[in-house]
């Protein structure tokens, strides 16, 4: 195109030389006036092309601007294009290639080794994993019936975040609904097969286990609301009848085959409380009979269990900093973590949580005996470099450093909460303690008016924070009382549903009450002899045991504590002893590469659904196959160690 | 932009042309003025520099701008739409049509009710939705994601797989190895048949207004090709429905509501029977199971004696809507697109679902008319279709006088070959009997047949005779169906059954295939129970066919609708060589209403506990406006899942009304009268 238009303009010019021989010829004096007349011309049709050509300059600004996205649009339209036309085997082809041929997925695996479908499956999920969708709203939330609040692509959460917290909150006083408010769990497999999109949670188990026979009829996700207590799904939602029914079901439909039982994170410390609700007598339990576990469940296989509490629980109620309590938090760090838009993200996101009575159910268990005391801990001695190596983030050459002195100087994981790095490693006869229960609350200097987010924190004024402060260390045991002090109200509803305690007497009558069922180390597990529980969890990756707190500079509306950020502590996933049971650990080691994902052979809380050695002992044990043929207990941390080290009554 | 470009050429002629001039007057000038135009020249020259950068817009930079510039005007369109109120459509579609009314959830609200009775919904065919859990290597990547429902993408992107997946074994009616497609689970099975086209969403939406929510409302989903009996077999439907069903009532100390739609009502007829009946054909429940957990059974649409569709359906897949997936795209399937034989394909497929038979219409002659008589003779539709504003609608209501009455239409002949037959009285049809004939005998070498349908075994001879037998009726056509489909048939009448039972008390009539026939089971032992039979009318409903003989290409399906036989002034209910009576599309009345009707009005030996029945009817009348959708007083077959009168009903009932309280029977058409005029012995 551009070429022919050269080839013209050249070719005016040679007419043009031709023509001035013949005008020189004829030398006139008109001549020259027609010269200053054409001179004239040119210059207005110069000035005339000119105001032509800049606005046509003009054009070219959006017309480039146009044909910029035009190009864009077009060359992803093109790639999606190719990417739709690629056979699906293309992107495995290419791994193979770089990587070596892939194993088989474990359930292709043991199909080839002739294992089918034996015994239903019944997958609890953990906390925040399951989806809730919308069943009644308040105005803000239009639109929105029957879509998904939580879990999917959050998208609520963005575009209206104000509606989007006042929606998912629960009622303060009672932990059930705020009136006119109906957010339900999502049901069936979907609830917990991805959270988000592109990240499974039980998506990869249901597709193994899929390839060995299973389908919905003998696989049942017990979906659950995890923000409510466990009781109060019963009382709400009949979710726990409606998971004894559902058992019942495939039990019969099965031809009398008991089930295997799946729970991951909070849903083991739910179906801890379940197998106690369905033997205990109707009107608090649901009347199964005492051998009820014994005739349906054929094992328990608890993934990632915090069967005695988290840590993680108490900084996330404390000041919501844990890593991943909050996995929106993960999601949207940059959102979340800074104060934009003005809407004090992380105190909306606090007072939610704070309304969520489940999260309680992980606050520590058996106080100072398990986790500790100023002094003392169960994993005394743990050198968190050496399995840290492992590790390939920034944080390893700084823990390597400290690692040297680590272990001649023992970390004090007894002191969850500390103020100050050098109080959590000073000698426990130096710590000063003042009592805090003392402090006079609500003397509050700042005055609340600029706070619409009300947190617990305003009524304690400036004497409480100030008094916990100088506490200086918290154990297991005291943690209670300072989120007894610093969240009254919260508290009040979580003792109501949970229980942090060691029984020392287990047939003392009140142990009937629901809120002890949750809590292993102050119930006993059903009769039910032939029941095998195991404990399946990840090991190798840094988890949070203990905190440095500091103040944080007294601004108004803010959390007065904060994760002081410069220090860091590290031991393994919460773990039991006195449950006869096989611990099946699996070690972390990261994706080789990003192809790969979230990794075959992850140890992470999440992430270890995927690990396929996991996801082989699950596929055994459905079908048929007892702790004893996977080979008993498989061991890399010092669990067994650190368990002997606590001086429980068994 | 074309003018632009346009203008450009002829801008740079003049420009040469001027310049042309001042090299004329190059040797004249003085000086400075020669190097004023030098200056000037230079300027010229880089100008035009400039322009030649610009010239090089090229086709594709401007294909580039227009894709561009639409993409930025559609964001801008997303953008506002995002950012607009959301009660913005709701507002305009009220300036222009006055106020809505409330939807019923919420007017029901404000009348202070509330959820009571849990609620069971049983999806029709073709609305529930299918996904993969096993298929072989040409699905891979769809594991868990819908084959049938949502967007049918996959049935463009790899057909021939998509018909292998859904298609069941020919033999079994089961699963073919190597492949599982499951029924989805859950309230999203068949909340929204495609993104869109609501089924049961409205429903869902309004029961959440008084409460209702998952704990309270159950979608008994279960795989709608396969038999009734083989869902239990297979996937244990039945038994989870059971189970459901008490556990919901357990929970919330009320009897359930059934709402069946299409379809479903069949199913539940057999799941009332299935469950009563003892444990290893049956579920076990004891005689009493039905009256103590259910409160009512609304029966929405209800094929209760069948569908002429399904006939037709079967024996040249032409059924107008039975096959959804014809409506959906039927430029693609009716021509013979890209030689894949789409309709072949599609009769193969679904003659391998058992569950299509299940609608062949029942009762044989003695519902459905003879060759000379049928209940609704003398039905005049001009008269309804006057509120259709259709282009049909004028010419029905001028061909729709009178004089139709003194030449009924013989509905009894439901497959006539050549319209003059479909008249003929039938002292003048010469009937050959066509079962003799000899089969097989095929002179059209099968070359052409990577796609089966039995009409290859049959050959020209069988076909031949098929239609020389002229004039089929409801009795006939089973005949005629286990000729052309043998093994089809076979199965068929392994799990179903069209006849009248004169003894109810045959022991044979235990077996599990006469349980969906409502003519052959009796109800439940439940006098407390109410069955309502809702249904829409006012829409024309196929009732007869008049088929031709296809031209003998090789590879065709060799009958077809005769389209060109259209009413002339006489018989304006034939139109495309299809019958109509009044109905909702798909069922016609005599079919959803006649058991409430008179089947089972009373005590009778059907119905010997008396349980109370009554009779909805929702007249159709199609929506305003296209701002109001599929319209909220629609009557036909799925559009009425959201009739508002109909949610109304619902909701009333499901909040504890009881059918007196509702105002009895609602009826329009002529449901009644027509019952009186079958002669069955109740």
């Amino acid at each position: 195109m551009s070429f022919l238009r050269r080839r013209k303009a050249t070719k005016a010019e040679e007419n043009n030389s031709e023509d001035p021989q013949l005008d020189t010829a004829s030398k006139n004096d008109d001549v020259v006036d027609n010269k200053k007349q054409k001179l004239i011309q040119k210059h207005e049709s110069e000035e005339s092309s000119r105001r032509r050509r800049s606005s046509s300059r003009r054009w070219t600004c959006v017309d480039s601007c146009c044909w910029f996205i035009g190009c864009i649009c077009s060359i992803w339209w093109f790639l999606l294009f190719m990417y739709n036309a690629m056979p699906a085997s293309f992107p495995q082809y290419v791994t193979e290639a770089i990587t070596g041929p892939l194993p088989d997925p474990p359930g292709v695996k043991l199909r080839k080794e002739g294992l089918t479908a034996q015994h239903p499956v019944v997958f609890v999920p953990g906390i925040v994993t399951g989806g809730l969708e919308l069943w009644e709203g308040h105005q803000c939330a239009e639109g929105l019936f029957r879509r998904r609040l939580w879990g999917g692509t959050f998208g609520e959460l963005y575009r209206r975040p104000l509606c989007w917290v006042e929606h998912m909150s629960l009622d303060n006083e009672t932990g059930l609904d705020s009136p006119g408010i109906r957010v339900r769990p999502v049901s069936g497999l979907v609830a917990a097969d991805y959270f988000a999109p592109g990240y499974f949670v039980w998506a990869v188990l249901i597709a193994n286990l899929a390839r060995i026979g299973y389908e919905e009829k003998t696989m049942y996700m017990a979906a659950y609301d995890w923000r409510l207590s466990f009781q109060n799904t019963e009382v709400r939602d009949q979710s726990l009848s409606r998971i004894k029914s559902n058992v019942e079901l495939m039990v019969a439909t099965n031809g009398g085959k008991k089930v295997v039982v799946i729970p991951h994170s909070m849903g083991v410390i739910y179906f801890l409380h379940f197998m106690k609700w369905v033997e205990a007598p109707a009107p608090m339990g649901g009347g199964g009979g005492s051998n009820w576990c014994a005739k349906h469940i054929k094992a328990v296989m608890n993934i990632g269990a915090p069967f005695l509490g988290v840590p993680k629980a108490v900084s996330g109620l404390f000041s919501i900093e844990a890593k991943d309590v909050a996995v929106a938090r993960a999601f949207a760090p940059g959102v979340l973590d800074k104060d934009v838009f003005g809407l004090q993200t992380l105190q909306h996101m606090m007072r939610m949580t704070r309304t969520w009575d489940s999260t309680m159910s992980m606050i520590p268990k058996g106080g100072d005996t398990i986790w500790g005391g100023l002094d003392w801990s169960p994993e005394g001695y743990f050198n968190c470099s050496a399995k840290k190596l492992k590790n390939n983030d920034t944080n390893t050459a700084d823990h390597n450093g400290k690692g040297g002195l680590g272990s001649t100087k023992r970390v004090n994981y007894g002191r969850i909460i500390s103020f100050g790095k050098d109080v959590a490693e000073i000698h426990s006869s130096k710590i000063e303690m003042v009592d805090f229960r003392g402090a006079f609350k609500g003397s509050n200097l700042i005055n609340a008016t600029k706070c619409d987010v009300w947190t617990e924190y305003h009524e304690m004024g400036i004497e409480g924070v100030k008094a916990i402060a100088d506490y200086k260390v918290y154990t297991a045991g005291s943690i209670l009382d300072l989120l007894h002090y610093v969240a009254p109200k919260m508290m009040a509803r979580g003792d109501a549903h949970f229980s942090y305690g060691i029984a020392d007497n287990l047939d003392d009558p009140k142990y009937q009450h629901y809120k002890y069922w949750s809590n292993p180390l102050e119930t006993k597990l059903p009769n039910a002899p032939d029941m095998e529980i195991y404990s399946m969890y990840g090991v190798g990756v840094p988890t949070e045991r203990a905190y440095v707190y500091k103040l944080t500079p007294p601004s108004e509306c803010y959390i007065p504590f904060q994760i002081d950020t410069s220090a860091e502590g590290g031991s393994e996933d919460s773990c039991l002893k006195g449950i006869h049971t096989y611990i099946r650990e699996y070690n972390h080691a990261p994706p080789a590469n990003l192809l790969e994902g979230r990794g075959t052979q992850s140890g992470a809380h999440v992430d270890i659904m995927g690990n396929f050695a996991l996801i082989e002992d699950i596929i055994r044990v459905a079908a048929g196959a007892t702790g004893e043929d996977l080979g008993g207990d498989r061991v890399y941390s010092d669990i067994f160690k650190w368990s002997e080290n606590i001086n429980l009554q068994l | 932009m074309p003018l632009v470009r346009r203008k450009k050429p002829a801008e740079t002629e003049k420009n040469s042309g001027s310049e042309s001039e001042s090299n004329i007057n190059q040797h004249v000038k003085p000086e400075k003025e020669r190097e004023e135009e030098t200056i000037d020249k230079k300027n010229a020259r880089v100008k035009e520099n400039i322009r030649k950068k610009k010239r090089a817009w090229s086709c594709v930079d401007s294909c580039y701008w227009l894709i561009g510039f639409v993409c930025t005007v559609w964001w801008v369109v997303v953008l506002l739409y995002n950012a607009m109120p959301s009660s913005l459509p709701q507002y305009v579609t009220e300036k222009i049509t006055g106020p809505m009314p409330d939807p019923p959830g919420l007017k029901l609200k404000k009348e202070g009710l509330i959820a009571k009775h849990p609620v069971v919904f049983v999806p029709g065919i073709v609305t529930g939705g299918l996904e993969l859990w096993e298929g072989h290597q040409c699905a891979e990547g769809l594991f868990r994601k819908r084959l049938w429902g949502g967007t049918f993408g996959e049935l463009y992107k790899r057909p021939l797989c998509w018909v292998e997946h859904i298609s069941l074994d020919n033999e079994t009616g089961l699963d073919p190895p190597g492949i599982r497609i499951r029924p989805v689970t859950g309230l999203v099975a068949a909340d929204y048949f495609a993104p869109g086209y609501f089924v049961w969403a409205v429903l869902i939406a309004n029961l959440a207004h008084i409460g209702y929510e998952e704990k309270n409302m159950y979608m008994a989903a279960y795989d709608w090709r396969i038999s009734f009996q083989n869902t239990e077999v297979r996937d244990q439907t039945l038994s989870r429905i059971k189970s459901n069903i008490e556990s919901m009532v357990a929970t919330s100390g009320e009897k359930a509501i059934i709402i069946p739609h299409s379809m479903g009502v069949l199913y539940f007829l057999h799941f009332m029977k299935w469950v009563e009946e003892p444990a290893p054909m049956g579920g076990g429940g004891g005689p009493d199971w039905c009256s103590k957990h259910i409160k009512a059974v609304m029966n929405i649409g209800g094929p209760f004696l069948g569908v002429p569709k399904a006939v037709s359906g079967l024996f040249s897949a032409e059924a107008k809507d039975i096959a959804v997936a014809r409506a959906i795209a039927p430029g693609f399937l009716d021509s013979d697109l890209f030689r894949f034989q789409t309709l072949q394909h599609v009769m193969k497929m679904s003659r391998s679902w058992d569950s299509t038979m299940s609608m062949i219409p029942k009762g044989g002659d003695t519902i459905w008319g003879d060759l000379d008589w049928s209940p609704e003779e003398g039905y005049v539709t001009s008269k309804r279709r006057q509120r259709d504003n259709d282009t049909q609608s004028e010419r029905h209501s001028t061909t729709g006088n009178p004089g139709s009455q003194t030449k009924s239409v013989k509905y009894g002949r439901i497959i006539s070959f050549g319209k003059d037959m479909a008249e003929a009285p039938s002292s003048e049809i010469e009937r050959i009997d066509f079962l003799d004939a000899i089969k097989g005998n095929n002179v059209v070498n099968n070359t052409c047949h990577d796609v089966w349908t039995e009409y290859h075994d049959m050959g020209i001879e069988g076909i031949r005779a098929v239609a020389e037998h002229k004039v089929y009726t409801a009795g006939s056509t089973l005949d005629l169906l286990n000729f052309v489909a043998p093994k089809m048939m076979a199965r068929g009448s392994a799990h179903f059954s069209y006849g009248i039972a004169d003894n109810l008390d045959d022991p044979k009539y235990k077996h599990y295939k006469y349980w969906s026939n409502p003519l052959e089971t009796r109800l439940p032992n439940a006098p407390n129970m109410e069955i309502y039979s809702m249904y829409g009318v006012g829409l024309p409903t196929e009732r007869s066919y008049v088929y031709k003989l296809s031209p003998t290409a090789e590879c065709n399906i060799p009958f077809q609708i005769d389209t060109s036989a259209d009413g002339e002034e006489e018989d304006g209910c034939l139109n495309d060589g299809v019958y109509h009576v009044d109905g909702d599309e798909t069922v016609p009345v005599l079919s959803a209403g006649f058991m409430c009707a008179k089947g089972w009005r009373g005590k009778t030996r059907f119905n010997p506990s008396g349980s109370r029945t009554y009779v909805r009817e929702y007249d159709h009348s199609p929506p305003a406006n296209l701002l109001e959708g599929r319209g909220t007083q629609s009557g036909a077959h799925v559009d009425i899942m959201g009739n508002f009168a109909l949610i109304e009903d619902v909701i009333r009932v499901a909040a504890g009304a009881t059918g007196e309280d509702l105002g009895g029977d609602r009826v329009y058409s002529d449901i009644f009268k027509w019952s009186e005029k079958i002669n069955l012995q109740l």
